[in-house]
């Protein structure tokens, strides 16, 4: 671990590091407390701008949007998780078994892949959720699936490099199975790339959350979700900038943060 | 079939190429002959002549179109050309060694790692190389540590393919000598595959020259060399300055 991080201590990983440090603090301090009630309204505070009290204002209904956004981080941040959970494991199967076998296997997996790519992970999601109705769990299932695709073919590849490698050979002559040869051999060498490609996806399924949620098929009110936040600070874009400014800035921290730590990874020092 | 660690008889190989309409390469045409017990034989011709599909045949990672492969050995292991990737990048040499022996063995972590200690000083090195990974040695120390790898499982046939075409002279020679004492200590077969006929003289006991799938000719080496009877065995031998 200590070899890894010195190997990777490069500018991208560190700034990288810093920001998404700060968000995962903020989303498990708000998984505990919220500075106030994420669904207390107040109307002596509505649209009250950002002070001591109310660090980053208050909404439509006089909710603190700190609290919300607290909140929001929390339901964006889980389903991304599992998004990417779902992708990862699944699309590590898939790609694995196709890069390895190859062969007929590799064919019909892969077409059926192919076709679930040509659709952009949004729209395939929206048929999914159509199919499956709204819901947190019916979000993350829906961009999970939408998910694998992208992940099989990554490991698809890797595997297929690493295939060509004697020292998969060697493990063969040595006795090692099939199963052992892919999961034992040949997975953690592929590690690097697909721990860059899970940071990546991770950004792509908090930007399709927070999408979904903007159109109103994602986290059901009174959850807060960070796309929501957005969708319903439009109408107030110039009554009450902050309350789209500061969902809108955490969004695009998160997505920057792992951007980096995905860049900053890849690179080495 | 009795002296004979492998046997091969007219073992014939094709491979598929090309896209929609597919178009068979015949790679070995009617392949012949035994590897006895304790030689070292060479296989030796030009790029694309067939020899690592041999040894492919006999370690049955391709299949035969027709003949036969006999093997009495169970377990033959092979030493590959490229010692950089002949090692998992993902593991210490440590791992690396003992896995032949989880497959194959029931000892426990502590016993395998006294095996292990026990090959790198086969092998020449010493059990500070345990817990160093395959990117941080020398194209040599990688090549020992290949081979004692291969030898883990006591395979009584080595299949070494162009085990030192990659490393300098005198690392070559050195993993040359490894190779010739260790088949001289446990009597190890080693089928030896090279272009090299200079470095096959001195090391092999018989030398078989393929050409286009074929063994057009063997012998042992004084004999090959001094009364070569093939066209294309002189012109291997005059291209090596021989």
């Amino acid at each position: 671990m200590k070899k890894w991080l010195k190997k990777h201590s490069n500018f991208n990983f560190i700034i990288g590091s810093v920001i998404t440090g700060v968000l995962l603090l903020t989303v498990l301090i708000g998984i505990f407390a919220t500075p106030y009630d994420t669904t207390q309204m107040s109307a002596a505070d509505k649209f009250a701008k950002p002070s001591l009290a109310h660090w980053m204002g208050c909404d439509n209904y006089g909710r603190d949007i700190l609290s919300r956004v607290m909140e929001g981080m929390g339901n964006t941040f889980l389903i991304a998780v599992l998004t990417v959970l779902i992708g990862t494991v699944f699309g590590v199967i898939i790609g694995a078994l196709c890069g390895y076998f190859g062969g007929l296997l590799d064919d019909i997996l892969m077409r059926i892949n192919d076709v679930l790519f040509s659709f952009p992970s949004i729209l395939l999601a929206l048929v999914i959720i159509s199919l499956l109705g709204t819901g947190r769990l019916n979000v993350t299932l829906a961009l999970g699936i939408a998910f694998i695709p992208s992940f099989a073919r990554i490991v698809r590849s890797e595997v297929k490099k690493q295939c060509s490698l004697d020292y998969v050979k060697s493990a063969a002559l040595m006795g090692a199975g099939h199963m052992r040869i892919i999961f034992v051999h040949i997975l953690p060498n592929i590690m690097p790339v697909l721990l860059s490609s899970v940071m990546i996806g991770f950004n792509n399924a908090v930007l399709a959350e927070a999408g979904l949620s903007y159109l109103g098929i994602g986290v059901q009110p009174p959850a807060a979700s960070l796309g929501r936040m957005l969708s319903e600070a439009q109408s107030f874009l110039f009554t009450a900038p902050w309350y789209a400014i500061f969902p809108g800035l955490v969004i695009v921290l998160t997505v920057l943060g792992f951007a980096l730590l995905a860049e900053g990874t890849t690179e080495e020092e | 079939m009795s002296e004979s660690l492998v046997r091969l008889k007219d073992v014939e190989v094709s491979f598929a190429s090309g896209g929609i309409k597919k178009t068979e390469k015949q790679v070995l045409k009617g392949v012949s002959f035994d590897i006895k017990p304790g030689e070292i034989l060479g296989l030796a011709g030009e790029s694309g002549s067939g020899k690592t599909t041999i040894a492919k045949v006999i370690l049955k990672m391709v299949d035969i179109k027709a003949g036969s492969m006999e093997r009495t050995t169970n377990h033959p292991q092979m030493i590959f050309q490229d010692p950089y990737g002949s090692l998992n990048p993902a593991y210490n040499i440590s791992w690396i060694m003992q896995e032949p022996l989880r497959m194959s063995t029931k000892l426990n972590a502590a016993q395998r790692q006294e095996k292990v200690i026990g090959m790198l000083k086969e092998v020449g090195l010493d059990e500070t190389y345990m817990e160093r990974k395959p990117g941080e040695l020398s194209g040599g120390q990688r090549q020992r540590i290949c081979i004692g790898t291969a030898l883990m499982r006591e395979p009584r046939l080595l299949i070494a393919d162009e085990p030192v075409s990659a490393l300098d002279v005198t690392v070559a020679s050195q993993v040359l000598a490894l190779l010739k004492r260790l088949h001289e200590e446990k009597n190890i077969s080693i089928l030896f595959i090279s272009h090299d006929l200079r470095t096959m003289y001195n090391f092999c006991d018989r030398i078989m020259i393929l050409r286009e799938g074929r063994i057009i000719e063997e012998g042992a080496p004084k004999e090959l060399y001094k009364n070569p009877k093939e066209e294309y065995t002189k012109l291997l031998l005059a291209s090596a300055g021989i």
